[in-house]
């Protein structure tokens, strides 16, 4: 039992317990599924299904905080990702080629890569802090997919393409089934390869991982890069599932999802250990909140509100000063730097 | 002098850390027109007693009395107002702003709340010129200037404060030997205006060229005060190490044994160096030998092997293995030349506190096969039962994490990470440091067990019985050269002792 | 020493701002007139006094991600008590920047009490501000209360036939007060020394848990203020106002030439930075054939230069100092 209750799991599968638990007695429509030719219906398919991008978005962000960075061009990135994809399609003359589709998410993905390297390459060999190197393609991303998009919402009437946002694989679906295979490849780079290892132990203590000779510039660069095919996958299935680009909003506001399910999910924006499901967990638990809230009847926008207090939760829980603060109070005085060396001793 | 009575005394002073002694019944006392040296080797307190004379620190026992009468000092500021000043070794200054600022932040001149640049500006130039002689522009960013003028600035903000006590918290272990003179000429100006100058340092021809009296401190405890000029420099040395004359007995060393019988060389240094690290020195290194590293701290032992680990580039000078120069820029590449480096900063430089201790064990291997070739679960556990076993690390568990284990079995770990990449050439900077008695002894056996199979040591640590004990040759550092290199039947406390002290 | 290295990138960014408006003056005809210059300050009026504001945080080696949700909160609390509740601006007014201080100072404290970094707590005051937008009202609410629509309409004539307008008046007054606070009070050079170095901050003795929430209060007064003057501009209350503003007035602040890990920078520079933002606008204005979204791509372009640049300056910086 003691174990259960620290396991790194356990918060988070607590939180969206209770709030299904809340929808189980307030809406009971909640837990309801239904059939329609071959697809499943509800809320909770709606949750994974709207989720998907999200979560993946997430996936890549964890990586990237692992190593003690962060990457606020994400939703920048998911705009031009489906900017580029569906312009592509609404270029070609049959838009449900299969080659067409193909080359368009080839394309996308192929940028994407482009993108998460540029950042990388900042954050590694330029030495600029993640946050600053990352905040030039968060506002020039927009403009660029603006650029691609022509200012205008472009859309395509492909159902091929559709299918990956919004298509029933197994009465699931499709994204769903995106959304596990990243989750696997990202495991399986992780935990089977030592990638994982050396993005702890570089997020942790970077020079102690320098000097047990890890290339510490070419794991920065390789989260920062999957963090981009995460996003620009994302970007793919949301523009799908609308069959629209909006280089305007779309992936608005999702690096900040993305961060606050990371740190929901247990890893610290310190750096060093990371749990992707973890991350996965948090991902789930802001989309519930969000449908959530909207079938209570409240306005959606007011999850923000909510949102801000879970962060602040989070962060304090995560903060010494903070819980020093509830255990010490009263009893010792200020002397800078006591508490340091005393943390440094013991 | 001895008439005169001291302006700073501070009085059979305790300081206690959780587990730790930091500082038991030391005393200090400082007088007007001299400078005061203190000294001691690693962990001896100097350090935690500046902190407690600063107010950063608190007082556990004892009393400070500044001109006889009782001050309370528990914060910067406190110790500040009563005269306190101090100019710590990192320069503490805001290289962003101007010198002038520097000086005055805090206490700016101004008029109905504003700011006046130009009698700053004015007032930092005549402080500055007139007490330390230096003609600057004070209107330049401090970033323009050198760690020696930022020095020299730090110490006219302290003369600003009206300091009686001027606390220089090892000024010199970034100056080059011009900059130390012009150092040297400013205190004994302001010796002569009547300053109580408190210096650290574990220079000893600086000391002995300043300072009037010395305070040495040995495992926080107070050794003694003595005056500089009765103290010989031998005695000074045995009393910042910690032992008497006559008690230097010859201990038998475990290396005699096989020293006579040398490998082929393995590497060689030949003029490596660094500027305000090391000066250029030759040094050998051959198959299955222990060479140890011996000299104060600071005398630039580490700083030494960290250009032979690549983890500092070397301006001078190259390495030679065996017979082909070739160079080690980063620590990869040498560790792919199967050099291992355990640094003395356990904390910062070697372990990875939020990993698994058999995490930490494999990692350099790791680092060494690449992302893809991983070593399997499997064998990870084998590496680190066997090795948990090999040193005895405790508690004998792979997954605890290492952040959470002794200095001691941190260090264990550390060693069996570098084991693990089966290195030819090992070197360990100060492996025993803060380790009890009996992991000490097994580190020692280690190292003397593994030279025989043939690998190769360089050894370094401040407790000269140990290098005495391991090492097959010793190369002597003093004030960043490499003055002397011993082996045989020359090896012994004494001799080390006097190559040292110098002089 | 013709031209001093501190100076670099403030000199790069007047002369940048120069560069682009003769080059726009050449190119268009009605380019070059006072008016023009003048509109740059009246359309960016709320820009500048929240970049016054984020100029302070940066320097103090911060981030305030929470300024266009305080406008946009400003805006609403604004509207929604002078029309819905018929309160009088001369209270409303007062209270908004007070509400702006307040949540700043909130912000501040939490990040120095509880080290939290100064990103994540922002994100969440972000978060917050705009959240709280809503609870007010999903919708946007009209102002036409007398006072702000002859505030909104107010043009105060200027020789030579152009005009000027009353919210670009205050940034102006803020602006010159901020180069004041920051050049010539103790407060100010605390701000430079905190973003500096925290920890020579401490042992010099500096109050450094006062200036730094004091800092963020006064991002969030300037930020509120900046929601009154957005008000006047827009005359209407809405939760989805400024959004990404905070990153509009980031890259001023940055192409302003302050160094956005601290320590390093000037409010003039600021203003100039906010300058080149709306002459870009003016020139892809005037150009027609040009889209709104090139403004994005160039500024995020310049960001890049800056960026660079300030990187290249301070790896000097410290080879300088071996």
């Amino acid at each position: 039992m003691g174990k259960l209750y620290k396991h790194h799991l356990f918060w988070p599968l607590c939180i969206l317990a209770a709030l299904l638990l809340f929808n189980l007695f307030y809406s009971p429509d909640f837990f309801s599924i239904t059939m329609h030719d071959g697809h499943l219906y509800g809320s909770l398919i709606d949750i994974l299904n709207f989720g998907a991008p999200l979560i993946l978005v997430a996936i890549g962000m964890t990586l990237v905080v692992a190593t003690k960075g962060i990457d606020l061009s994400v939703g920048s990135i998911v705009a031009i990702s489906g900017a580029l994809a569906c312009l592509t399609i609404s270029k070609g003359t049959d838009q449900n080629a299969l080659g067409l589709i193909v080359i368009s998410i080839l394309l996308a993905v192929g940028l994407s890569v482009l993108l998460g390297a540029w950042n990388g390459l900042l954050v590694s060999v330029a030495g600029i802090q993640p946050i600053i190197a990352t905040l030039i393609l968060m506002v020039a991303g927009r403009g660029i997919a603006q650029l691609v998009t022509g200012g205008q919402i472009i859309t395509v009437s492909s159902s091929k393409y559709s299918y990956i946002g919004s298509g029933a694989l197994a009465t699931l679906p499709f994204s769903i089934f995106v959304v596990v295979l990243m989750l696997i490849v990202a495991l399986l780079l992780t935990r089977k390869t030592s990638l994982g290892l050396f993005i702890e132990s570089v997020g942790c203590n970077p020079t102690a991982s320098l000097m047990a000779g890890i290339r510490a510039n070419w794991v920065i660069l390789s989260v920062y890069v999957f963090c981009g095919v995460c996003a620009g996958i994302a970007g793919l299935i949301l523009s799908s599932n609308v069959s629209s680009a909006d280089g305007n909003n779309a992936g608005l506001w999702y690096e900040l999802d993305a961060i606050l399910a990371v740190v929901i999910g247990g890893t610290s924006l310190n750096g060093g250990r990371f749990y992707l499901t973890g991350t996965v967990i948090g991902a789930l638990i802001i989309q519930t909140l969000t449908t959530t809230i909207y079938m209570i009847g409240v306005p959606p926008e007011i999850t923000l509100v909510v949102k801000s207090f879970v962060v602040l939760a989070v962060c304090l829980i995560q903060s010494d000063s903070f819980r020093a603060a509830i255990f010490y109070r009263w009893k010792t005085r200020h002397y800078p730097g006591e508490k340091e060396s005393i943390r440094h001793v013991s | 002098m001895s008439t005169q009575k001291p302006i700073l005394q501070m009085k059979q002073i305790h300081k206690r850390f959780p587990g730790v002694k930091a500082l038991s019944n030391v005393n200090l006392r400082l007088f007007p027109g001299e400078v005061h040296a203190l000294m001691g080797e690693n962990g001896a307190g100097k350090s935690t007693l500046i902190k407690v004379l600063t107010g950063v620190y608190s007082i556990d026992e004892g009393s400070v009395e500044m001109e006889e009468a009782p001050i309370s000092v528990q914060s910067p500021l406190e110790s500040q107002a009563a005269g306190i000043s101090t100019v710590y070794q990192e320069v503490n200054l805001c290289p962003n702003l101007t010198v002038a600022e520097n000086i005055f932040i805090g206490r700016e001149p101004r008029k109905f709340g504003r700011i006046l640049w130009k009698e700053m500006n004015k007032r930092a130039q005549e402080i500055l010129s007139e007490r330390l002689n230096l003609q600057i522009d004070v209107t330049e960013p401090l970033y323009m200037y050198s760690v020696a003028v930022q020095q020299l600035v730090a110490i006219a903000r302290a003369l600003n404060i009206s300091a009686k006590v001027l606390i220089l918290d090892e000024p010199t272990s970034s100056l080059d030997k011009n900059e130390v003179q012009q150092l040297f000429r400013i205190m004994e100006k302001l010796k002569q205006d009547g300053l109580a100058i408190l210096f650290v340092t574990h220079f000893l021809d600086q000391m002995y060229e300043i300072s009037d009296r010395v305070t040495i401190l040995r495992n926080g405890e107070f050794v003694g005060e003595y005056m500089a000029k009765d103290l010989p420099r031998l005695d000074l040395v045995l009393k910042m190490i910690g032992k008497e004359l006559n008690l230097l007995e010859e201990l038998p060393s475990l290396a005699e044994e096989y020293k006579d019988s040398l490998g082929e060389e393995l590497v060689k240094a030949d003029g490596l160096g660094r500027k305000g690290a090391i000066e250029p020195f030759d040094l050998s290194i051959h198959k299955g030998e222990v060479v140890g590293l011996a000299g104060l701290l600071g005398s630039g032992r580490t700083e030494a092997a960290r250009l032979f680990f690549g983890a500092d580039k070397p301006d001078s000078g190259k390495l030679i293995f065996s017979g082909r120069s070739e160079g080690v820029h980063t620590p990869r590449e040498a560790i792919g030349r199967r050099i291992a480096f355990c640094s003395e900063n356990r904390k910062t430089e070697g372990i990875i506190g939020d990993l698994t201790v058999r995490e930490n064990i494999i990692l350099a291997l790791q680092a060494k096969q690449g992302v893809f070739r991983t070593i399997s679960r499997k064998q990870q556990e084998e590496y680190a039962d066997e090795y948990i076993r090999m040193l005895n690390i405790n508690p004998p568990s792979p997954d605890h994490l290492i952040k959470n284990l002794s200095g001691g079995n941190q260090q264990k770990v550390l060693l069996a990470r570098w084991l693990l990449t089966s290195p030819q050439l090992f070197i360990l900077d100060e492996p025993t440091r803060g380790i009890d008695i009996g992991a000490k002894a097994e580190i020692q056996k280690l190292v003397l067990s593994l030279s025989r199979q043939g690998m190769s040591f360089l050894f370094i640590s401040s407790e000269l019985e140990e290098v005495l004990r391991v090492s097959g040759r010793i190369a002597i550092l003093r004030d960043r050269h490499k003055v002397k290199e011993i082996s045989g039947k020359d090896m012994s406390q004494h001799q080390i002792m006097q190559a040292i002290a110098g002089g | 020493m013709s031209l001093n290295r501190k100076y670099i990138p403030i000199v790069v960014t007047i002369l940048l701002f120069l560069l682009m408006f003769t080059a726009g003056s050449f190119r268009y005809t009605g380019f070059f007139s006072l008016q023009v210059l003048m509109n740059l300050l009246i359309d960016n009026a709320f820009l500048l006094i929240t970049a016054v504001g984020m100029s302070f945080v940066i320097l103090s080696g911060g981030i305030d991600l929470s300024v266009g949700s305080i406008i946009a909160l400003s805006t609403m609390v604004s509207a929604s008590l002078v029309q819905q509740h018929g309160w009088s601006p001369a209270v409303v007014i007062p209270l908004v920047l007070l509400m702006g201080a307040a949540f700043g100072c909130g912000m501040g404290a939490i990040i120095h009490y509880f080290k939290i970094q100064p990103f994540i707590v922002t994100l969440a005051g972000m978060f917050m501000a705009r959240g709280l937008c809503y609870v007010i009202s999903i919708d946007t609410i009209t102002i036409d209360n007398p006072f702000y629509t002859s505030v909104a309409q107010t043009k105060i004539a200027l020789p030579g036939g152009s005009f000027i307008s009353i919210s670009a008046i205050i940034a102006l007054i803020i602006a010159a007060l901020a180069i004041f606070i920051a050049h010539y009070t103790r407060f100010g050079r605390n701000v430079y020394a905190l973003g500096g170095s925290e920890q020579s901050s401490l042992l010099m003795g500096l109050p450094v848990a006062r200036t730094k929430v004091l800092v963020y209060t006064l991002s969030g007064l300037c930020s509120a203020l900046a929601g009154i003057v957005f008000t006047f501009y827009m005359l209407s209350g809405y939760g989805l106002h400024a959004v990404g503003f905070e990153l509009d007035t980031i890259a001023a602040v940055v192409i302003g030439g302050t160094l956005l890990t601290g320590g390093v920078g000037y409010v003039l520079g600021t203003f100039f930075g906010v300058l080149i933002q709306g002459v870009i606008q003016t020139i892809i204005s005037f150009e027609g054939t040009l889209s709104s979204w090139w403004t994005k791509i160039v500024i995020g372009l310049l960001l890049f230069v800056f960026i660079l640049l300030q990187r290249v300056l301070s790896a000097n910086r410290s080879s300088l100092k071996q």
